[in-house]
């Protein structure tokens, strides 16, 4: 009876261990939280909500607000988004329905290989190959002809919101292609097949499975995304342009949350300091929810997928 | 009834070249990064890249040893603490994991997961180097295990899980007591898998520069303190990349390939690891 309590005790003991430092990653998480937010209540009780829509960003006179940098990384996401994710679901597509087995296994390893590279490598090419290719062969020519729409407005100088777009589509393709993937796979193979019984074309199976199953697990490969386009630094601070204004124009430069916290923490001090570290915080809780809805999206579309099953 | 047939497999041709082209653009970047990284790293690639110190502007020669010491600190410094931390984590959670409270550490490990890595340098400033009042390889490490911790517990998690219930069945009717059969066996059983997920953690936090920026800072000299400001290769990369001189250009990029050498190393090595056992 003795040894047997103690066998007990001992079990106890171990998942008492385990659990506390279960709790101690829990604490981390919400230290982060409150670390952030302790952090940037000087800057919030100074500005509050206009800090949210000023457009000055002023260490001198310590004036701080976060628009350009919000705009700037709402845009430079967008137009990631705009461009990885027709190309990370046709790919998806591709190594799903159209690639022979051999080629199937490398072009996914290939994809992962992209997602492993480290961001200041994107940056590093970004500035030296990207922005001059991008700044001579499309954008110089571009605004020569059609300048007059405000979206190609010149002076071209070759750091801009495109080129910072342009690298993080690179960078969040290999993502939604992964994502995709796998909700393209919980399609049943028993529907695609009726589709080609009935004399419809590949390309018809694709539209009518990807149409009923997919669109809200692309959807939340989308979001996913663009969650990690929102956050990305080293690249965007690399080749956006970092200035800290609003031009409509996709040829200038801009500026993005995580840019500015890069460019100037180092050297920050008190109010400033504090307006960066809420620039994180809204960061921080602008991804939280980005993510989250992804999550719930993607969970969704499997639970959904699991009731498909049933039904077999 | 002929020309709806000529339209539709027009469609059908044409979507498929689409999807080929998409395939083709997603995959084509990394053989320009890779194509621009060997044809303008390769020509500053000497053993002195690897065994000395960066030297000033304009002076030939010099190297990134320093900051491969300092990678090597801080991500070892890292994971001497978050290794243990996070497998824990991960075994309460496959194990004991039910209920509320689990339910909430998992969903601060996912939360965790999506927090852009500059947020983790931010943490790092405040608790570390506020205090210390200096920046420090304390402070770098202090952020990336932020960013390592949670990958980690996911990976140890699922990789528990796909352990079989016999497994651990067979153990516990052989009188083994149940939290040697965790740790023991089944643990054991999972280690191919937990290892690798370990080393692909590694792999990213070796790369990650955002969360050095304001917590290690850098250095141009050895730096073997703690507690001092140390100098890691992406750090590198990036301030040779953004300096105006062309000779750090050169340099920037002999750095990134071998930041990228040693990432992939790691990162295809962990993969080949459960490849290999399946």
């Amino acid at each position: 009876m003795g040894q047997r309590t103690l066998r007990k005790s001992k079990d106890r003991i171990f998942e008492r261990i385990s659990a506390f430092f279960a709790f101690l990653v829990l604490a981390l998480g919400l230290l982060l939280f409150l670390v952030l937010l302790h952090a940037s209540l000087p800057a919030i009780r100074r500005f509050g909500a206009s800090f949210l829509l000023s457009r000055t960003w002023d260490p001198v006179a310590e004036e701080f607000g976060a628009l350009p940098f919000l705009y700037g990384t709402l845009v430079s996401s967008f137009l990631a988004i705009l461009m990885a994710v027709p190309l990370g679901v046709g790919g998806a597509v591709f190594i799903n329905d159209y690639a022979p087995a051999w080629l199937r296994k490398p072009v996914s390893m290939l994809a992962e290989l992209l997602a492993a590279i480290p961001s200041v490598i994107y940056g590093l090419w970004g500035i030296f190959v990207l922005v001059p290719v991008l700044r001579d062969h499309f954008m110089k020519p571009v605004s020569k002809h059609l300048g007059w729409i405000p979206l190609f407005k010149g002076p071209v100088y070759g750091p801009s919101m495109l080129a910072a777009g342009v690298l993080l589509a690179i960078m969040i393709v290999p993502f939604i292609l992964s994502v995709s993937r796998e909700v393209l796979a919980t399609v049943p193979v028993r529907q695609k097949e009726a589709v080609l019984s009935l004399g419809g074309t590949r390309w018809e199976m694709i539209r009518i499975s990807i149409g009923q199953h997919c669109i809200p697990g692309i959807f939340g490969a989308t979001v996913l995304g663009l969650g990690r386009a929102l956050g990305e630094t080293m690249a965007v601070t690399m080749v956006i342009g970092n200035r800290p204004e609003i031009f409509l124009s996709l040829f200038q430069q801009g500026y993005s949350m995580a840019a500015v916290i890069a460019n100037e923490f180092a050297e920050a001090a008190d109010l400033q300091l504090s307006s960066l570290i809420l620039v994180g915080l809204l960061l921080f809780l602008v991804t939280f929810l980005v993510n989250l809805a992804a999550k719930w999206m993607l969970e969704r579309m499997v639970r959904g997928a699991g009731r498909g099953d049933l039904g077999k | 009834m002929k020309t709806i047939g000529f339209r539709r497999k027009a469609v059908d041709t044409g979507m498929r070249w689409i999807f080929y082209l998409c395939a083709f653009l997603v995959i084509l970047p990394l053989f320009l990064i890779f194509f621009d990284l060997v044809a303008k790293g390769a020509k500053e690639l000497r053993w002195s890249l690897l065994t000395d110190l960066p030297r000033p502007v304009g002076e030939a020669g010099g190297g990134i040893a320093n900051g491969i010491l300092g990678s090597f600190i801080v991500t070892l410094l890292t994971m001497l603490w978050s290794v243990p931390m996070a497998v824990m984590c991960g075994i309460y959670l496959a194990e004991y994991g039910r209920g509320k409270f689990a339910s909430a550490v998992r969903f601060t490990v996912d939360s965790l997961t999506g927090v852009p890595s500059i947020i983790m340098g931010i943490f790092g400033y405040i608790l570390v180097v506020l205090p210390m009042k200096r920046f420090s390889a304390w402070a770098g490490a202090s952020a990336l295990t932020m960013i390592f911790i949670p990958v980690v517990v996911r990976t140890t998690e699922d990789m528990l899980r796909t352990v079989p219930r016999s497994v651990r069945e067979a153990a516990l009717a052989l009188g083994i007591e149940r939290w040697k059969t965790t740790l023991y066996i089944v643990v054991r059983v999972a280690s191919a898998g937990i290892v690798t997920g370990i080393l692909l953690a590694m792999a990213r936090i070796v790369g990650e520069t955002a969360p050095l920026l304001f917590t290690i800072l850098g250095n141009q000299f050895w730096q073997l303190r703690l507690d001092q400001p140390m100098a890691a290769m992406p750090l590198q990369v990036f301030s040779y990349a953004i300096s105006p001189y062309a000779d750090w250009h050169d340099k920037a990029w002999a750095a990134a390939l071998v930041l990228i050498t040693l990432v992939l190393v790691i990162n295809v090595g962990a993969r080949f690891m459960t490849r290999e056992r399946k």
